[in-house]
């Protein structure tokens, strides 16, 4: 099962060699830590590498979609020209219109599909069901990787309440068209059986009761018109699930380093390891930058104090707080920089400027890459 | 802040996350309440938990049981979105109406999911037609379109993304939930610094200390580094104010990663600091 750490040694030099050594990577983590930057970045390495990539981003900031070229072309995959040997595409995610081209490749006819697309039940899954967008991400991921060509494919997980959404999706989706109750009340149309449902009929009496039948009716048609396609959706998602857990798949955390982003990323970890899947990389986001080394904050202190009233003395309590920070943060990422070991750490600084262009994804790739780290506290004052 | 006040206050987590209460010291909420400090309670809320209660106390156990083992739920949810949301803010609506405590604080979710939890209610008067479901639904917003009731924080940080997003955010719930929005909390704001453009070198010869091999340099860095930060920052807020005309309460960035009690006090000490500065 546990093919992902069986398919490549452990401990790789960098984030980047994970990277470089996957046809996909997926990035996950809590929301607002900077998961589609990091996704991105990784792309345009790919790019860089030669590789064809694409990025599968979800709801990107608004100068960075420009920048992807997202804002003109939501719902195919878009090409990036630039300055590298390779392809860079980048795709938004649309659940809605995934499940919609899912429902009518397995329709055994073109007016069943056309059935379920317009029912009003149908429209509401997309938004409501927990876990479909999550499920739809996945698919698109599939669908990428079976038909498209591309050798790299980074998925950038939507930001999600649960964190094992995106893993559990596929069997929650096919559980809820399996649903019981609902088979079971169309029993009577397709062989008579009407005893057998009283039960059901009760029960949903009483649902009808509680939130109106136009709910239960909405329902009932749904269902009716998507019999015979479960066997479908049931195989598609084994296959995802396959893809998920194969060797050529690599899951990367991203993550910041604020307690509870911190304390969610663990969280994510560990319902990947029930999941059987490894994470192969850690990336800790908008770390505070170091500005020299070598040296204790305490004695930044110390001098800033006996310094205090004079400019100096601002600016080296000013290096202090930072360094201070830096070092609070440091002993707060420690614990998951353990618990992803032997897996690489990549720590990329807060820049000076929000990212939101090439250069500033190009910035940092090259942290991702580890050679940010060897220019010590010099790559933030050099980003753009 | 609020019990400072002499408030009982009870903080309400609906996305079973952990770290609201790691920064009181606790590794989760439980469905039940909590005592975090003195005057300050909390508790988790879900919406199984919320539907499941709501039943029992409607003499309908049995019901509920079927719902969720049979996966009804997620069925009857799906047909009718916004009903957990429902069941959250109606399970907060009677905490409300059982004055569970003097100032309930609901963390609510982030601003994609916040406009559609919000909206629930609204929403759910349209596909919902008729049953106990529906009168969840209009009390609900009677209590969320009240302003002596209720009335929404918006938090964010002085960063473009998240400033873009608490401008949308903050029209869309007052035109399409007519919900009354109180000041808006900037979060995370570097304090300001003067003199940090000076020369290193310099300010060395002018305070008549010496600097060592790279020092002048690491200062130089870390000044142009925090100066960028708040020029970012001061743009930030500007871009807020002329967006959306309402008052900024602005709480600073704490030189730490780790949120504890401590630190808790220091952001409520500043909250209210610029609370009376109003």
């Amino acid at each position: 099962m546990n093919g992902g750490a069986l398919g490549r040694g452990p401990g790789l030099g960098s984030l980047a060699e994970v990277s470089s050594q996957s046809s996909i990577v997926v990035c996950c983590g809590p929301g607002g830590v900077g998961k589609t930057t990091v996704s991105a970045a990784l792309a345009v390495q790919g790019a860089a590498e030669g590789r064809r990539a694409i990025v599968v981003t979800v709801d990107p900031a608004r100068r960075l979609a420009n920048a992807l070229g997202l804002d003109a072309l939501p719902d195919t995959p878009h090409q990036i020209a630039g300055d590298w040997p390779g392809e860079l595409w980048a795709l938004m995610l649309n659940p809605k219109s995934t499940f919609d081209s899912l429902v009518v490749k397995y329709a055994p006819r073109p007016e069943q599909a056309e059935t379920i697309l317009s029912n009003r039940f149908y429209r509401n899954i997309a938004g409501a069901l927990s876990g479909t967008q999550e499920y739809m991400a996945m698919e698109t991921l599939y669908e990428l990787y079976v038909e498209s060509g591309y050798d790299l494919i980074v998925v950038d997980t939507p930001p999600t309440r649960n964190a094992l959404d995106f893993v559990d999706a596929p069997r929650r989706l096919t559980r809820f068209l399996d649903n019981r109750i609902f088979r079971l009340l169309m029993l009577p149309t397709r062989v008579g059986l009407k005893a057998v449902n009283a039960a059901a009929q009760t029960f949903l009496r009483t649902v009808s009761r509680t939130v109106g039948g136009q709910v239960v009716t909405d329902a009932i048609a749904f269902f009716q018109a998507f019999e015979g396609m479960e066997d479908g959706f049931r195989d598609r998602a084994q296959r995802v699930l396959d893809l998920l857990t194969d060797p050529a798949t690599a899951f990367v955390l991203v993550a910041s380093p604020r307690r509870d982003a911190v304390v969610e990323a663990g969280f994510f970890t560990d319902k990947l390891a029930e999941a059987d899947i490894p994470v192969q990389g850690l990336v800790m986001n908008r770390m505070q930058p170091r500005f020299a080394t070598g040296w204790a904050s305490e004695a930044d202190r110390e001098r800033a104090r006996t310094l205090s009233g004079t400019a100096l003395g601002a600016l080296w309590a000013n290096l202090a707080d930072l360094h201070a920070l830096a070092d609070a943060e440091e002993r707060e990422v420690a614990g998951l920089v353990k618990r992803v070991a032997p897996g690489p750490v990549a720590r990329v600084p807060l820049f000076g400027s929000d990212v939101h262009d090439l250069d500033g994804l190009a910035a940092v790739g090259a942290w991702l890459g580890g050679a940010g780290a060897t220019g010590g506290a010099e790559g933030p004052s050099s980003a753009p | 802040m609020a019990a400072g006040e002499g408030l009982s206050t009870l903080v309400v987590e609906i996305e079973g996350k952990h770290g609201l209460a790691a920064a009181f010291g606790h590794a989760g909420f439980a469905y039940d309440d909590q005592e975090l400090m003195p005057g300050v309670r909390a508790r988790t809320l879900t919406p199984d938990a919320a539907l499941l209660e709501y039943l029992d106390e409607h003499g309908l156990t049995r019901i509920s049981k079927r719902l969720t083992r049979t996966g009804t739920i997620d069925v009857v949810a799906t047909a009718a979105p916004g009903i957990k949301d429902i069941l959250l803010l109606g399970k907060v609506k009677q905490l409300e109406l059982r004055k569970a405590a003097d100032l309930i604080i609901l963390d609510a979710p982030a601003a994609g999911h916040a406009v559609t939890f919000l909206l629930s209610a609204r929403s759910l008067l349209d596909t919902v037609t008729v049953g106990p479901i529906r009168q969840q639904a209009e009390d609900v917003l009677a209590m969320l379109t009240d302003p002596s009731r209720c009335r929404v924080l918006l938090v964010t940080l002085p960063e473009e993304t998240p400033v873009n997003e608490v401008v949308e955010t903050a029209f869309t719930l007052e035109d399409k939930v007519g919900i009354d929005l109180g000041p808006v909390v900037v979060n995370g704001l570097y304090p300001a610094v003067d003199g940090l453009d000076v020369d290193p070198e310099k300010a060395a010869a002018d305070a008549d200390v010496g600097l060592r091999a790279g020092e002048a340099d690491a200062l130089r860095a870390a000044a142009r580094f925090r100066l960028a930060r708040q020029q970012l920052q001061e743009e930030q807020l500007a871009r807020l104010a002329e967006a959306l005309p309402l008052p900024q309460l602005h709480v600073p960035a704490l030189f730490t990663a780790e949120v504890g009690r401590d630190e808790v006090d220091e952001l409520a000490d500043a909250l209210a600091a610029s609370v009376r500065s109003m």
